[in-house]
C-alpha cells in the first residue's frame, strides 16, 4: 500500500484517500499537431520497473491534484510536489539519484 | 413555510461502545477564496470574531467555528438562523474580492460520537491515525468513512464530531452504529 502526503494540506494517508490520475508531465498535442504526436500523447505511456512519476488527487481530503514520485517495485514514495509545474523538482530528482543510482524516466534525471 | 428538519430527525444510539447522535441543524457556510487575502480575513473576522485557521485546523468559540478545508476553502459554522445575515455581510464585504460564499446548511449532516471509545469507532472507518498522540482538539481532518467523504474534529476529550453529505446521512449513521457495536472496542488508545 502507498502512503502519500498531500503537499497542499500536509495530510499523510494511505492510497485509498487519494485517486490516481495516471502518468505525470504529459505534454498535450491537440488540433494541428502531427498524427504521430497526437497518437503518442493519447496512447503511449511509460511503464517502468522502478522510478515513476504520477498525478494523484486528494479526492477524500482537500480535493487538490498533485504530483508524486514513487518506486513501482517497492512502493516507496520519494516525494510529492505541487501540480503547478511541468517537471519534477531538481531537489527531488537528486534525492532519487541518491537512492536509485542510474535511474531514468523519460528525459530525466 | 415548511419545517426545517435534520436528515435523520436527531436519531441516537447509545447501547454500544460509544454514543452516536445526529446533531441538530447547524448553520454552515462555505467560503472559497484566497485564505491569505487581507480583505477575506477581515470579512471573516468581522462576522465570526475568529481568525482564519491554519492548515488542517478548526477555530471554535461558542456558536461559531471555522474549519480549514483546503488552501482555498473554509467551512464556517454559525447558528442556523443567522445564515442569511452572514451571507449578506460576507457577500457585501467580498464584493470586489475573488471569492464564493454559499449556504450549505441543508446539504450536510453532523454526528456526535462520544464516550471513552469514540476514537475506536473512527479508527475502524477512516484511514487516519486517530491516536491521542496524533489527533487532538483543534485539529480538523477531511478523509473518508468507509466509502464516503467525511471530516471530523474533537471538540472535547472523548467527543468526535463527524460531518458528511446530507444524502449520506443514513449510510454514515449505519456505519457509526455498526462500528460502535457492543463489545467491539479496540483497546489500543
Ligand atoms: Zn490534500
Amino acid at each position: 500500500m502507498l502512503i502519500l502526503t498531500c503537499p497542499y494540506c500536509g495530510q499523510k494517508s494511505e492510497e485509498t484517500e487519494f485517486h490516481s490520475g495516471g502518468e505525470a508531465h504529459l505534454k498535450r498535442f491537440g488540433p494541428g499537431s502531427t498524427d504521430e504526436d497526437f497518437q503518442e500523447y493519447l496512447f503511449v505511456r511509460e511503464n517502468p520497473k522502478g522510478v515513476h512519476f504520477e498525478r494523484w488527487r486528494h479526492i477524500y481530503g482537500c480535493g487538490k491534484w498533485f504530483h508524486a514520485a514513487r518506486c513501482t517495485t517497492t512502493l516507496e514514495i520519494f516525494g510529492t510536489y505541487s501540480a503547478q509545474t511541468v517537471k519534477p523538482p531538481k531537489e527531488l530528482r537528486d534525492k532519487i539519484s541518491a537512492k536509485r543510482p542510474g535511474w531514468s524516466w523519460r528525459t530525466y534525471p | 413555510m415548511s419545517d426545517e428538519v435534520s436528515a435523520l430527525g436527531g436519531v441516537t444510539r447509545s447501547e454500544g461502545i460509544a454514543k452516536v447522535t445526529e446533531m441538530p441543524l447547524q448553520g454552515m457556510v462555505t467560503v472559497r477564496g484566497d485564505l491569505s487575502d487581507k480583505v477575506l480575513k477581515k470579512a471573516i473576522l468581522a462576522v465570526t470574531k475568529l481568525e482564519v485557521p491554519v492548515l488542517a485546523e478548526i477555530n471554535q468559540v461558542g456558536e461559531y467555528a471555522l474549519c480549514w478545508m483546503s488552501p482555498d476553502e473554509l467551512l464556517l459554522f454559525c447558528p442556523y438562523a443567522s445564515v442569511e445575515i452572514i451571507l449578506a455581510k460576507l457577500n457585501k464585504s467580498l464584493l470586489k474580492t475573488h471569492s464564493l460564499v454559499a449556504d450549505i446548511s441543508d446539504a450536510r449532516t453532523i454526528f456526535c460520537v462520544s464516550g471513552s471509545m469514540a476514537r475506536d469507532v473512527i479508527a475502524k472507518l477512516a484511514p487516519v491515525d486517530i491516536s491521542p498522540k496524533a489527533f487532538q482538539n483543534g485539529m480538523f481532518r477531511r478523509s473518508r468513512l468507509a466509502q464516503v467523504s467525511a471530516a471530523f474534529w474533537m471538540p472535547a476529550d472523548e467527543v468526535v464530531h463527524v460531518i458528511c453529505f446530507r444524502s449520506h446521512a443514513q449510510y454514515v449513521f449505519t456505519l457509526l452504529k455498526v462500528a460502535a457495536q457492543k463489545g467491539s472496542g479496540l483497546n489500543v488508545f
